[in-house]
């Protein structure tokens, strides 16, 4: 049977029946639908019952107490570990992690529009390039620790060769203050450009030719045209970009933890890692103020999401 | 856009390919460093059309007692192919409840739902990991996935999927007598392939590139290491040859790469299905 014969079937099968018959009969098929709603939701809310939201709860609980030589929350300690948050240590956890998200979101948008904006032209290769460049999107966390690691080895590094040949000396990346920040920060561009790109180059191929077209009539050209009509029309996927990756920056883990673990003396600590150091790292098992600080990433996550729903995407350009 | 002249044409491929050969070296090195001998690749630069390719790199990597890689693979299959089936089945049931079955429930539970992508996941880890040992399976491959196997972004893309299925038609499937997981089996799903291999293929990069839970349950016990874990650990117990530890990281890649190279069309349809069109 085709659709539209059932589609005219539809509201006649619902007028044949007397409506005072329809309407007792509602009420058991309601309460039936209900119950079967609640039972099809129940695999997904009870996994992220048991797994996130319970587990929030749990959070606040284990931020207010001490652990003994096992690692068991037994003492209250009140509010002590959030006044641990209130020291300047902690401070300079938070600006690291600020000054490392903003340093991985700015660039890593940024440079795959660069790479993805030339591409939308008619030329051959240009989807070779594309699943090219999107190719470090397959590398772990681990896997691209570990190769960089490998990339700026003093002796092999490729890279300190090509700074020797226009007579750069290469710092020591991952042990010198200054640098061991920055290069946590290239590597996380680096794996974060590939997914950017793809997500970028799907929104500019969507950009409509005939208002391009248009444009070009009224005389816009090259960048003119780039920011008063391209971009706009590709707000909706840079918006897209640039709240994941500023979740994925916020989120950095195991770069900092392979790379540098944290050093030199803390110069690449984040918000992360510190609760990865306090709970897990050689067993130190402070888990009150590790909860504590997950508490301080939960609420930041949040208001960043709020910032960015709020402001942002008022600036988006849905069509 | 229209075809470029001359000059912007030599100047994209000038611009493209000076990124290309920066950006993809280190996969270069990744994939070619595996098959050299490690004296060509402790020059530098390292030399990697020298030659002399070999296969004993890889041999080493994966024969090499430290941090066996054969049952971190397993193990990396079995959290990649959990998590995927789990999100699936989570998310399709949750998102056909939310769309299709009439209930006073159903915008609190979506919000739930939502609420729990707002979460970052290391907020709660600390509890997650003190419950698990509390269950006594930190021994066990159960621990690496338990926690993740439902999403509430699965649920929320799959919800924007469904509500895309034109109602008179599930209307007409009910008059017919078409139960709902009659419906949800055979009409739906089939209906939404795109989104459903989207995520798929999202769920299962998730579950394979999985760091830090693996990290924290496996520091103690060999056996549990994933390829992400086992190439930390090789790292450290294997510094002396690059090369060993670069085919162990292309044995790692495999999969991921295959997927980025096919399944990126997938990949970008289900995850910017909201956020292109």
């Amino acid at each position: 049977m085709t659709a539209p014969t059932l589609l005219a079937a539809s509201p006649a099968a619902r007028t044949d029946r007397p409506p005072g018959r329809a309407r007792r009969a509602a009420t058991p098929a309601r309460a039936r639908e209900t119950a079967l709603g609640l039972l099809f939701a129940l695999p997904g809310l009870a996994g992220l019952g048991i797994f996130v939201i319970f587990p929030l709860f749990q959070a606040i609980y284990l931020a207010t107490r001490g652990n003994d030589i096992l690692g068991n929350p037994t003492r209250s300690v009140g509010l002590a570990h959030f006044q641990e948050l209130l020291t300047p240590e902690f401070g300079t956890v938070l600006w690291q992690t600020l000054v490392f998200t903003v340093l991985v979101v700015v660039p890593g948008v940024l440079l795959p529009l660069a790479l993805a904006a030339p591409m939308t032209q008619r030329l051959p290769g240009m989807r070779i390039f594309r699943t090219a460049f999107a190719l470090p999107f397959a590398y772990s966390v681990s896997a691209a620790s570990v190769v960089w690691l490998i990339m700026l080895n003093p002796g092999i590094s490729p890279v300190n060769w090509a700074l020797g040949l226009i007579g750069v000396p290469a710092p020591n990346w991952t042990t010198e203050p200054g640098w061991a920040m920055a290069t946590v920060v290239g590597v996380t561009v680096w794996m974060v450009s590939g997914f950017n790109l793809l997500v970028l180059a799907a929104g500019l191929a969507g950009v409509d030719e005939e208002v391009l077209e248009a444009a070009r009539m009224d005389g816009a050209t090259g960048p003119r045209q780039f920011v008063s009509i391209v971009l706009p029309m590709i707000s909706p996927s840079l918006f897209f970009a640039v709240v994941t990756t500023t979740l994925a920056a916020l989120q950095a883990l195991g770069q900092v933890q392979i790379m540098t673990d944290g050093g030199p003396n803390g110069h690449t600590r984040t918000l992360v890692y510190s609760i990865f150091d306090n709970a897990f790292h050689n067993n130190n098992s402070n888990f009150g103020l590790a909860s504590a600080q997950g508490l301080v990433l939960l609420v930041i996550g949040v208001l960043i999401a709020v910032v960015q729903f709020g402001v942002l995407e008022r600036r988006v350009h849905y069509r | 856009m229209n075809r470029p002249g001359p000059v912007p044409t030599v100047l994209t491929y000038l611009w493209l390919g000076i990124a290309a050969v920066v950006l993809l070296f280190p996969v270069l090195l990744t994939v070619l460093g595996g098959f050299l001998p490690s004296n060509a690749l402790l020059h530098q630069p390292p030399q990697l059309f020298d030659g002399d390719w070999t296969l004993e790199n890889y041999r080493a990597a994966w024969r090499q007692p430290v941090v066996p890689l054969a049952p971190a693979f397993v193990n990396s299959l079995f959290v990649g192919l959990s998590v995927m089936l789990g999100h699936l089945i989570t998310s399709c049931l949750a998102a056909y409840a939310l769309v299709f079955m009439r209930s006073p429930l159903r915008r609190p539970i979506f919000w739930l739902f939502l609420a729990t992508i707002m979460v970052p996941y290391e907020s709660i880890v600390v509890p997650n990991a003190l419950f698990i040992r509390s269950l006594g399976i930190n021994d066990s491959r159960l621990s690496l996935i338990l926690p993740f196997l439902a999403t509430g972004f699965g649920v929320f893309m799959l919800r924007q999927a469904f509500a895309q299925f034109p109602r008179e038609l599930r209307e007409a499937a009910v008059i017919d007598g078409c139960g709902h997981l009659r419906f949800l089996v055979t009409i739906l799903l089939p209906a939404s392939r795109p989104a459903l291999i989207g995520i798929a293929v999202w769920s299962f990069l998730q579950g394979w590139n999985m760091y830090f839970w693996p990290l924290i349950i496996s520091s103690s016990n060999n056996s549990l290491n994933t390829l992400q874990t086992a190439v930390f650990a090789l790292k450290d117990n294997e510094g002396g040859s690059p090369a060993v530890l670069l085919a162990g990281i292309t044995i790692t890649l495999v999969p991921t790469l295959l997927l980025v190279i096919f399944g990126q069309r997938w990949l970008v349809r289900g995850f910017t299905a909201g956020a292109v069109k």
